[in-house]
């Protein structure tokens, strides 16, 4: 990957909504290679898609629960951890799933409604998937940073308009 | 402005400088709402979180007591290592370095350690607007030699002779500069270090923006040839690591002269806060990737700006430095303060009148990019629209 593709990267890491004009004159090159380059990046699979950072809480219930969960698994043979890792992440329920180090296997992010729809994704589908050993969910009290994203009102501009 | 009886009491120097131009421009904006402002001279971003923790950090361990006049020792060491790991001048922590309370005490005390009454200073205009009245204050007499926009504001080295006359003494120069985001390059400043050595002036160098350059290696001043002894350095940390608010600055250069310097800061200041010197140690030790990062994000906004400015056909040099364009509106037929004035009021944009940087500074504005990237269209657009309404 060269350093243009690289800026262009970790501008729209920081905001995917830049239209392609603004991302192209903040990098100094014109419209059309702006739209190879993401064209090429997003068929090579580098850009997998482009989300926003939402803080639930405010306003609306959906989504307002997230539990990061500590699974223990059994690894099958030939396979390892990853076909127990597809079977979880394929829950459209999971929106996370790491392989770990340490005490436990796969770290799995999940988020519901409410505490009780998580509890019975975690009762009623993660525990009795056949490899899973044992659960530990924790659930996520508040989020104070999410991506790189600080989730607080405390960010206006505090200069003067205007100064030396 | 202030009436007798009480102006009797003033001093003669004090009422011949004129409060400076951004004061007005500033108290006119700010009484508006809903302004987006390209008037702002600072970074908009946050101190770096590990220098703020350091200063946390050193007020946790009790250093709430003075440090020595000059500054911390350590702090200096590391001046000293930076300058000459960053651009080539070597400077005694002991002797040749003073930490001042912002880059603006560090040129004031070099103007007072070295100008005699009468004494004249070459100010090159358009420039930051604390030098000539600091010259005044000084005693000094501040001769403005002015730039222009067709030599992209860069000083030519026979004006510099134009201007000396047997009372001349120090050439100020600002590079990259504000207003204008002119960088000299290393050709630009051995030409004028050439009339500097053949007329035997001292040079105050302010290089406070030297970190925030886009196109080329920077030079610093006192690394070229036979100049470092003839030289101030005035540098700080308000720019590079966004520390307006801390008010840390420094100075460098040869022992007699900043010995004299730390007696006026020794009688006057005492020494910079301590707290923040132990957040600017953090910032030269482990700050660099931080001013990387910053220097990108200008970089990037530099490049929408100049873009907007050219499509909407307002003629502008590309700065190579600082985070300021300064484009000309002389085809509006405004002058540059009703120019501001009527874009604040039309269309709530605060830029700076460039009336207020000297006398070449008219027919221009100065437009600061340090401004999220959605206020920065935004306030293209609105320019824009103003614009259309001339």
């Amino acid at each position: 990957m060269n350093s243009t593709e690289r800026e262009l990267l970790k501008l729209i890491e920081k905001n995917g909504r830049l239209e392609t004009g603004t991302i192209a004159k903040l990098m100094g090159i014109t419209e059309d290679e702006t739209k190879q380059i993401l064209d090429k990046l997003e068929k090579e699979k580098v850009i997998l898609g482009y989300s926003a950072i939402i803080d639930w809480t405010k306003g609306t219930e959906e989504g307002a629960v997230t539990a990061m969960i500590d699974v223990k698994v059994t690894p099958k043979r030939g396979v390892g951890f990853d076909k127990v890792a597809e079977r979880i992440y394929r829950f459209p329920e999971v929106k996370a799933v790491y392989l770990m180090s340490g005490v436990y296997d796969l770290s799995v992010s999940i988020e519901g409604k409410t505490m009780a729809e998580v509890g019975r994704f975690v009762s009623e589908k993660l525990s009795t998937i056949d490899s899973v050993i044992s659960t530990t969910t924790h659930f996520i009290l508040k989020k104070y940073k999410h991506d790189g994203l600080v989730f607080s009102d405390n960010d206006e501009d505090k200069r003067i308009v205007v100064s030396p | 402005m202030i009436t007798e009886p009480t102006s009797k009491y003033l001093s003669n120097t004090v009422q011949s400088i004129q409060p400076s131009g951004i004061r007005r421009f500033f108290d006119l904006a700010s009484s508006m709402e809903n302004v987006i402002s390209l008037g702002v001279g600072e970074p908009d971003f946050v101190t770096p979180w590990n220098v703020i923790e350091a200063s946390y950090h050193s007020l946790e361990q009790g250093y709430t007591a003075y440090t020595a006049n000059a500054g911390l020792f350590e702090l200096r060491k590391e001046i000293s290592r930076y300058m000459k790991r960053r651009f080539g001048v070597s400077y005694s922590a002991e002797e040749e370095i003073v930490v001042t309370v912002g880059a603006s005490q560090a040129i004031d005390i070099a103007l007072r350690a070295v100008i005699n009454p009468g004494e004249e200073v070459i100010v090159v205009e358009p420039s930051f607007v604390s030098y000539a009245p600091t010259v005044t204050l000084a005693g000094g007499v501040p001769v403005p030699v002015n730039t222009y926009s067709e030599d992209d504001f860069k000083l030519q080295p026979e004006q510099i002779e134009a201007a000396i006359t047997d009372k001349t003494k120090v050439l100020m120069l600002c590079s990259p500069n504000n207003p204008t985001g002119t960088v000299l390059s290393k050709g630009d400043l051995e030409r004028i270090a050439e009339v500097v050595e053949k007329h035997d002036l001292l040079v105050i160098s302010d290089e406070i923006y030297a970190e925030l350059t886009y196109d080329e290696p920077y030079t610093s001043f006192p690394a070229v040839k036979n100049m470092r002894d003839r030289t101030i350095l005035i540098s700080g940390f308000s720019k590079a690591f966004a520390m307006t608010g801390w008010r840390l600055g420094f100075a460098c250069g040869p022992k007699p002269i900043l010995q004299a310097m730390l007696k006026i800061h020794q009688y006057t200041m005492m020494c910079a806060p301590t707290m923040a010197q132990h957040a600017a140690l953090e910032a030269l030790v482990n700050g660099q990737k931080d001013v990387v990062k910053m220097k990108e994000s200008y970089r990037q906004r530099r490049s929408l700006v100049i873009h907007a400015l050219e499509e909407m056909g307002l003629s502008c040099h590309v700065p190579g430095g600082a985070f300021y364009v300064f484009p000309s509106i002389e085809k509006t037929g405004l002058s540059s303060e009703e120019f501001a004035e009527q874009l604040l009021m039309k269309e709530q944009v605060a830029v700076v009148p460039g009336s207020v940087f000297g006398e070449s500074g008219e027919g221009h504005v100065r437009c600061s990019y340090a401004t999220s990237v959605q206020k920065l269209e935004e306030a293209m657009r609105r320019i824009d629209r103003f614009l259309q309404t001339l």
